[in-house]
Formats: structure tokens, C-alpha cells, sequence
């Protein structure tokens, strides 16, 4: 993103400028308030007593801050009749982020590769037709699926999320690196092959050193994606497989018991820490996979 | 052997995408296949393969919740993408004006499409809930009446889906903006500015029509965005009251896992996958062509 020299329209100098840029650093603040509040409420409501919550409102500040709602929220709170919290399902996803996020990448990587370096009859439709698979809505594969995971005795396990995640992550992958290799110069790959490199070898000695920013932008996003995932989990694992993100839908919607807000809001802060962090520490490359879903070509 | 080794070399790019075209193939096209083909059986709690014409989609569209699930739809789209292009506009115009501390006011913007959309939910559930939310909030203001009940308001409920949605989607409506005004060729801004326009009319008139192919292109992810929200409805309201708050989507779940009605859940999730298709292959297309010129 390269600023353009004259910045916008509000410029010069004056007292109606002054006032311009005043109304208009207002109306950024609010927006700031806007977007932060739910943050400060998760935090706040989480270090308060229950006791507290009753009496105050979300907005007060936390008078005496106790950490015993991230404590249940991580090991005690009951996710349906278990109750050692969201720390197994933490690890579920984990498992199930880690190869997940690994394979596609990687098969992505060899098939953007393909497509552009070795163009050969029929690439572009080949192209056109896995992309499309990015786009559908995942409920016209569900039943389909659950079935096929059934058959090949991967229903309600990791390891069937993973396949899940791979095989429909392999579509946005794809994208990303054909994007990326498409602005690659063809010169170089032309010369490796003239020197009587093959395939694999400029694939990994030539085409994966430099494309360490699309492999960023492509881990990012696929984590993010499989990370917060609800739809997948929730329709193909059951109980003890649980992603995060189904444990704490449950651990929030359990009817029974008194609601506890506070360690609702620390579950909420667990199971959305790592994605946070994530976009905290690689911001822009999170950013460049955005628009790159959104700017195709 | 030099000879086979040479030739399977010179087919390798095609051995190496052929089976991941093929998982495409299989896991993409044939279960949508197998998804179309249900919807014309009478399956029920178990899949069967006779044919049944169209019983599936009448039966569908003869359930009352399918157009509480549609009629949401249009609501929560119409207002969710609206709202989220607005609000994505103005703040990237006022983000363009050479801001200070601009990377820091777009992080803080942006942040919350980092969250899973059943966090969202969550935190949004806790803000909106009736008794200790907003409403506390406003007694303890000193509005004594003031009640706000939406979240269990089955005429309102859809409306806290939408806002939620926009607090989660409208930072991604404005990064693409925001590309997008940086995008905008400066002499032409310059020309206008030495012709006298003012600010608006430099945006209105000259900057933002400039703009169509992101306008285009925002409106069709928040779309795609919508017609697939499922995550979020789930954690805010459950579907609820009753099925007040049920989409496409979790109308198609509930039919699917939870009434084992098979046929009718196939059905509507063709219907939903005939909808995306009609916005996203033109889509697609004309972005596949522009990129090959």
C-alpha cells in the first residue's frame, strides 16, 4: 500500500482544516471505542467474581480482579458431561490445525507450481474448476461427507477433520500460490530447465526459497480458517473430538446449572487467543490473504 | 530406461496435479452429484437411491421455516452487507487523509475477523442479553423503562445477528476500500483539486465511481459471507427463539443431524449452492478472463 503523495483531500491550512481534522479524528476514535469495547468487556467480564457481575454492568471496571474463571475455563468447566474444561479441546485442535494446515499448504504449493511453471493443456480449466471449490457452500458437501468419513472409519476422529480441512483448504491454497507464481519470472524456471533441472528439483531448489511470503500468507490464513472452523466440527465430531470452537459453544450454551458469564468470556478469550495472536505478530501478511480471496486472477 | 525416466519426467507436472485434481473431482463435484441426487429420492433418516421426482422441493418448499429461513436471509443480507459497505467506506475516506497512527487505528479495525465467528457470538450474547447486557447498562443510566430484549424477541432477534456481524465484517469492507482508494491514479486527483472540487466532489464524483470494480467485489464476498453464516446464528441465538433466527444454513443442519430429513436437508442445500452459483461463477469468470488478457 503506497500512500499517494498529496494524502487525501483534507489539506492546507486554516481554521476550517483544523476543525476537519477534529471532527475527523472523533469520528475514528468512536469507531476505535466501537470495535475495542467487546474486547475490554471479554477481559473485564472474565476477571470478576460472579457476585460482581450480578451487581455491576458489563461496561464497569473490575474492582477485585480474580483469575478463577480462566482457571475452570481452561480445566473444570463441564463441555456436556465431561468437565475438565476447554484444555482437551484446545489440544484437539491443535492436532487437527497443525497437519491440517501443513498438507494443504504444501499440496497447494506443488499444484500452483504446476499449473504456472508447467502449463500444460487444460491447466487453466483445471485451475478453474478447483477453484470453484473454494466458493460453495460447504452444506452441499456435508451429508456426502459424513458418509465418506463413516465408510472410511474417520467419523467423529481428528484425523478425519484433518482430511476435511486438507481437501477443501486445497482450493483457496491453490489460489494463493498460483497468484504468487503467476509473478514469478518464467526466465528462471526456463533456465533451470535448460541446465537439466527437473520438476522437484527447481520446485525446491529454485521456487519454494522464494516464495517464503506466500507460504506466510498461505499458513495464516489456512490456520485461521481451520482454527475458528464451527461448521466441520460440529457436523463430523462428537464429544471427545471436539474442536475448541464446538467445546465452547457448548460450554456457553449448557442450559443447566447457574450461568457463569465470567467463565463464558474466559473460554471466549481461550479459543480465540491463538488466531488473535496471530494477526497481533503477522498482521499484514493476515491482511494480504484477505484481499488475496478477494482479488482474484 | 533413460527414455521412460525422460518421459515420466516430462509428465510429471501432470502426475504430480492430476490426483489433487482428482480429490477435487471426487470431494467437490461427485458429493455435490451425490447431494443433487438425494434431493430427487425419498430419503429420509437414511439415504435411498430411487428416484422421486420432486417430492423433496415440494415438500420444502411447504415448510413454514423455510421462508422464515429465506425471509431472514434477505433480511440479515440486505442489512449486514449494506451497513458493512457503509461503514467500510467512511472509514477508509477518513483513513486516507494521511492519518497518524494509521497502521495501529487499521489493526484495532480489522482485528475482529481474526475471531471465530462463535467468539463473537459469544461476547455479543453476553452484551445483548437482556437482563444484566444493554439494558442494565441503560437503568443504571437512569433510563428506569428502558428494556432490550431483542436477543429473545423472535420479531428482533435477527437484528443482533446483524449487528454482531457488522462489529465482525465491516473492518474487512474498509481494508478493501482502502486498497482500493489507494489505488486511484493521484493526477487525476490532483487535476480536479486544481479545477476547484471540492473534497466531496472529488470523492463523490470522481474517486468512488472509480471504484465499482471493489464495490463490486465487496458486496459479492459479504454475500458469500452471508448466505453461508452459520457460526455465528448457532452461538447467538441458537437458531432461536424457536426457529425465528434460522438461515439456509442452519435450516440445513437441523434437517440434516438433527430431524434426519435427508431429501429435504439436500434440497435446500442445492438451493443454496444454486444461489452462490448464480453470484460467484459469473464472478469468477470474468475475473479468470481479465487475468488472462
Amino acid at each position: 500500500m503506497s500512500r499517494h503523495p498529496t494524502g487525501g483531500i483534507v489539506r492546507g491550512g486554516g481554521p476550517g482544516t483544523v476543525a476537519l481534522r477534529v471532527v475527523l479524528f472523533a469520528v475514528l476514535g468512536v469507531f476505535c471505542l466501537y470495535y475495542l469495547v467487546p474486547l475490554f468487556v471479554m477481559i473485564s467480564t472474565s476477571v470478576k467474581s460472579l457476585e460482581e457481575i450480578r451487581n455491576g454492568t458489563f461496561l464497569s471496571w473490575p474492582r477485585a480482579i480474580t483469575f478463577d474463571a480462566w482457571d475452570k475455563a481452561w480445566s473444570g468447566a463441564c463441555v456436556g458431561v465431561r468437565c475438565d474444561g476447554l484444555q482437551p479441546y484446545v489440544w484437539n485442535s491443535v492436532m487437527m490445525a497443525v497437519p491440517a494446515v501443513f498438507l494443504s499448504t504444501t499440496l497447494g504449493a506443488l499444484n500452483g507450481y504446476a499449473l504456472t511453471k508447467w502449463r500444460f493443456r487444460g491447466a487453466d480449466i483445471i485451475f478453474a474448476l478447483i477453484l470453484f471449490g473454494a466458493f460453495i457452500p460447504f452444506q452441499v458437501i456435508l451429508l456426502p461427507m459424513a458418509r465418506t468419513l463413516g465408510v472410511m472409519g474417520l467419523a467423529g476422529t481428528v484425523p478425519g477433520l484433518i482430511l476435511v480441512h486438507t481437501v477443501y483448504g486445497l482450493a483457496f491454497t491453490t489460489l494463493f500460490f498460483r497468484n504468487f507464481f503467476i509473478g514469478v519470472s518464467d526466465g528462471i524456471v526456463q533456465a533451470a530447465k535448460v541446465d537439466g533441472a527437473g520438476f522437484f528439483g527447481i520446485f525446491f531448489r529454485i521456487v519454494l526459497p522464494m516464495s517464503l511470503p506466500a507460504i506466510v500468507v498461505t499458513v495464516i490464513w489456512q490456520f485461521t480458517q481451520i482454527w475458528n472452523d464451527f461448521l466441520f466440527g460440529v457436523s463430523f465430531t462428537v464429544g471427545d473430538s471436539n474442536p475448541v470452537t464446538v467445546a465452547l459453544n457448548n460450554v456457553v450454551n449448557t442450559s443447566t446449572g447457574v450461568k457463569e458469564y465470567n467463565v463464558d468470556m474466559a473460554a471466549a478469550i481461550i479459543a480465540g487467543l491463538p488466531t488473535l495472536f496471530v494477526y497481533v505478530v503477522a498482521g499484514a501478511y493476515f491482511v494480504r490473504g484477505l484481499s488475496a480471496g478477494a482479488i482474484k486472477g | 530406461m533413460t527414455s521412460i525416466g525422460q518421459r515420466i519426467e516430462r509428465r510429471l507436472p501432470l502426475i504430480v496435479v492430476s490426483p489433487l485434481f482428482a480429490l477435487s473431482l471426487f470431494f467437490v463435484y461427485g458429493f455435490i452429484a451425490w447431494t443433487i441426487y438425494i434431493s430427487f429420492t425419498k430419503s429420509g433418516v437414511m439415504p435411498v437411491y430411487t428416484l422421486n421426482g420432486l417430492a423433496q422441493y415440494d415438500r420444502l418448499w411447504a415448510t413454514p421455516r423455510w421462508y422464515v429461513a429465506l425471509r431472514n436471509l434477505f433480511i440479515f443480507s440486505g442489512l449486514f452487507i449494506s451497513i458493512s459497505m457503509a461503514i467500510g467506506i467512511l472509514l477508509a475516506i477518513l483513513l486516507d487523509q494521511r492519518v497518524r497512527a494509521e497502521g495501529v487505528i487499521r489493526t484495532i479495525y480489522l482485528y475482529p475477523m481474526a475471531l471465530s465467528f462463535i467468539v463473537t457470538g459469544t461476547v455479543w450474547k453476553w452484551i445483548l442479553n437482556p437482563g444484566l447486557g444493554i439494558e442494565r447498562l441503560m437503568r443504571q443510566a437512569g433510563f428506569e423503562g428502558f428494556t432490550f430484549d431483542w436477543l429473545v424477541n423472535s420479531d428482533y432477534a435477527i437484528y443482533t445477528v446483524v449487528i454482531a456481524a457488522v462489529w465482525q465484517s465491516s473492518g474487512y469492507a474498509m481494508a478493501l476500500f482502502l486498497a482500493g482508494l489507494r489505488s486511484v491514479d493521484d493526477e487525476i486527483l490532483k487535476a480536479a483539486a486544481i479545477d476547484g472540487a471540492g473534497p466531496l466532489r472529488v470523492y463523490t464524483r470522481i474517486v468512488l465511481p472509480s471504484l465499482h470494480p471493489v464495490f463490486l467485489s465487496t458486496i459479492i464476498i459479504l454475500a458469500h459471507l452471508a448466505i453461508k453464516s452459520f457460526d455465528l446464528v448457532i452461538a447467538l441465538t441458537g437458531g432461536g427463539p424457536g426457529y425465528a433466527t434460522d438461515m439456509p444454513a442452519t435450516f440445513m443442519y437441523a434437517f440434516a443431524f438433527q430431524r434426519s430429513e435427508l431429501g429435504v436437508a439436500a434440497a435446500s442445500a442445492v438451493m443454496m449452492l444454486m444461489t452462490v452459483s448464480a453470484i460467484i461463477v459469473p464472478y469468477l469468470y470474468s475475473e479468470l478472463r481479465g487475468a488472462r488478457k
